[in-house]
């Protein structure tokens, strides 16, 4: 077991009257290699949980396991933590600072202590992945554009070579292109260095095209966590949590309805296609 | 982490203090001010501190919240402290190599200390009673006859309001940067004064790029509701005098009255 929750509140603000309690009572544990997602509608408290999982911010209550060990143990280095759970924020551009794009995406390696030589190394193949060229490295990362800028952010993270790659909304704000760029990016990332991934989204599409699990989110509870399929079979309740199911989900239930003999577990658009198909075929 | 600083916070709750008129608020606050440099011995402070802690009383805002917006200005209240108990000239009463405490030192260091920790209570527990825009209304109301002599006075209430609204979220922008950095490694926290500044970059260049960012667009969405400054603009809440605010004004120059006659109690007796 890599990441394990064991009871996990937290309030922000606690004692004031801005006082809010974001997460309630979350246990979950999450295996090396797992590509899970994590749903909810805005403000249910997806943000601050992924914030909990390298150390950003302390549990009101409650302890985390990384690797069987834990990580509020006054002895345990957070500084070692934080390079091996990759957070890449909601709208990381912000955060961009360098003169270049290069420095930029060397600064992460760089705060690990690896020589110059190796992080420039990292730095230039963390910016191969997301797509960045050639002819940005030596732009300056406030000329680039929304989506190129968070590609830049994306292999700042990427280039502390983590075990566990958390991404809080990737992909808000990209052009439909650029988003399949950027999750086929870390799908096969996934798929060649075994990487954990948790990926939160607002698209139930892309969450069934890439993850295996889902969690689900829903005022600061953790409402449900079980594979895609059984996640997405349960639209109904997913509705009444403002979220859905993913738009073939739907077509495939109202296929069935009219009289058409198909599962309606489908999630993605090629299932849908084939078991459509099939029903040609037979 | 940095949201913690309550100091010039708005704390919503109901209460008298909250529903009074804010220019009622500013007037008292500044009376009380200058009141605090009025008296040279303690007994003096008593009837301050009694109108203080009753105020406090009355605006239902939990003493822990305002002792945790204290805690900012430690560092700033010890500085002064220090330099008034060791710099002052004066009576010797102890000496250890080049440390010389006098009695008018510690004297001024006591008043530095009360009054300094008062003027912020007052001062904060305005800012904790009144929301941004209730405060620059009544700043705008009060300065209005300055428009005479041409200061333009909507204009500097506009800007105070934009500015105290920008507060908030810079703070939160910092938190957030922060953390974004911290997440990719950064320290912000160990090393020398040199390495601890050179840290500070990665939080900075964002902060005054994001802080630019949003003045420009706050200016562009201000110009695309056709804002064009004061002249002729009304509010949609005008302020209004009420019978609690003729009392809460009366209640003051009770308070003036009592400060006087300390002071000349003060006085006699000294
Ligand atoms: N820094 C903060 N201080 C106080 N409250 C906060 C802070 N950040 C978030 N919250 C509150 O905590 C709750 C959960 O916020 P969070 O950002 O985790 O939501 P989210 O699920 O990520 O939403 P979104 O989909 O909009 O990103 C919200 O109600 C929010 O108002
Ligand atoms: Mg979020």
């Amino acid at each position: 077991m890599q990441i394990v929750f064991d009871h996990i509140n937290y309030i922000y603000s606690s004692g004031t009257a801005y006082e809010r309690h974001a997460l309630k009572d979350i246990n979950f544990s999450i295996q090396k290699g797992e590509f899970i997602g994590l749903i909810g509608h805005t403000g249910s408290g997806k943000s601050t949980l992924v914030q909990h999982m390298n150390g950003l911010v302390k549990a009101t209550s409650g302890h985390i396991y990384f690797n069987g060990e834990d990580i509020y143990d006054s002895r345990y280095k957070l500084h070692d933590l934080r390079s091996k759970v990759g957070l890449v924020f909601q709208y990381p551009e912000h955060q961009l600072f360098e003169t270049t794009v290069f420095n930029d995406v060397i600064f992460g390696p760089k705060n690990l202590g690896i020589d110059k030589l190796g992080a420039e190394l990292r730095a230039y193949e963390a910016l191969k992945k997301v797509g960045i060229g050639d002819d940005l490295l030596d732009a300056s990362p406030f000329e680039l554009s929304g989506g190129q800028k968070r590609r830049v952010a994306i292999a700042g993270v990427l280039a502390m070579k983590p075990e566990v790659l958390i991404l809080d909304e990737p992909t808000a704000g990209l052009d439909p292109r650029g988003r399949d760029d950027i999750l086929d990016q870390i799908k096969s990332l996934h798929e060649e260095s075994g990487i954990t991934i948790i990926l939160v989204t607002h698209s139930m599409e892309d969450i069934a095209n890439y993850a295996d699990r889902l969690f689900v989110m829903n005022h600061g509870e953790l409402i449900m966590n079980q594979s895609t399929k059984k996640v997405f079979a349960r639209y109904k309740e997913l509705e009444e949590m403002d979220l859905a199911a993913p738009q073939v989900t739907y077509v495939m239930n109202a296929l069935k309805e009219n009289g058409f003999q198909v599962p309606t577990d489908v999630t993605t658009v090629t299932e849908a296609k084939d078991e459509i198909l099939k029903l040609f075929h037979r | 982490m940095i949201r913690d600083i309550t100091i010039g916070q708005y704390y919503p709750t109901d209460s008298i203090l909250h529903r009074l008129d804010p220019r009622v608020k500013l007037i008292g606050t500044l009376l009380f001010i200058v009141s605090l440099f009025l008296f040279h011995s303690f007994l003096g402070y008593i009837a301050v501190t009694i109108f203080l802690f009753s105020i406090i009383k009355i605006s239902k805002v939990p003493f822990r919240f305002i002792i945790r917006g204290m805690k900012a200005i430690l560092i700033l209240l010890l500085f002064t402290v220090f330099f008034n108990l060791f710099l002052t000239p004066g009576e010797t009463i102890f000496k250890l190599g080049f440390i010389n405490i006098t009695k008018e030192g510690i004297k001024s260091a006591g008043f530095m200390a009360i009054r300094l920790t008062y003027l912020i209570l007052g001062s904060s527990l305005m800012t904790f009673t009144t929301t941004p825009n209730q405060l620059t209304d009544g700043l705008e109301k009060l300065m209005r006859p300055l428009n005479r002599i041409k200061v333009p006075v909507h204009e500097i209430a506009m800007m105070m309001s934009i500015a105290l609204r920008f507060i908030p979220i810079l703070l939160e922008e910092t938190d957030k940067i922060m953390k974004a950095q911290m997440a990719r490694g950064a320290d912000f926290e160990s090393g020398g004064i040199l390495k601890r500044a050179k840290s500070l970059i990665p939080l900075l260049i964002p902060l005054f790029v994001s802080a630019f960012r949003r003045a420009n667009d706050l200016a562009m969405a201000m110009e695309a509701r056709c804002y064009r400054g004061g002249d002729g603009r009304t509010k949609m809440k005008p302020l209004k005098y009420s019978g609690r605010d003729f009392a809460a004004y009366l209640v003051l120059c009770a308070y003036v009255v009592a400060v006087i006659s300390m002071r000349m109690l003060e006085k006699r007796i000294g």
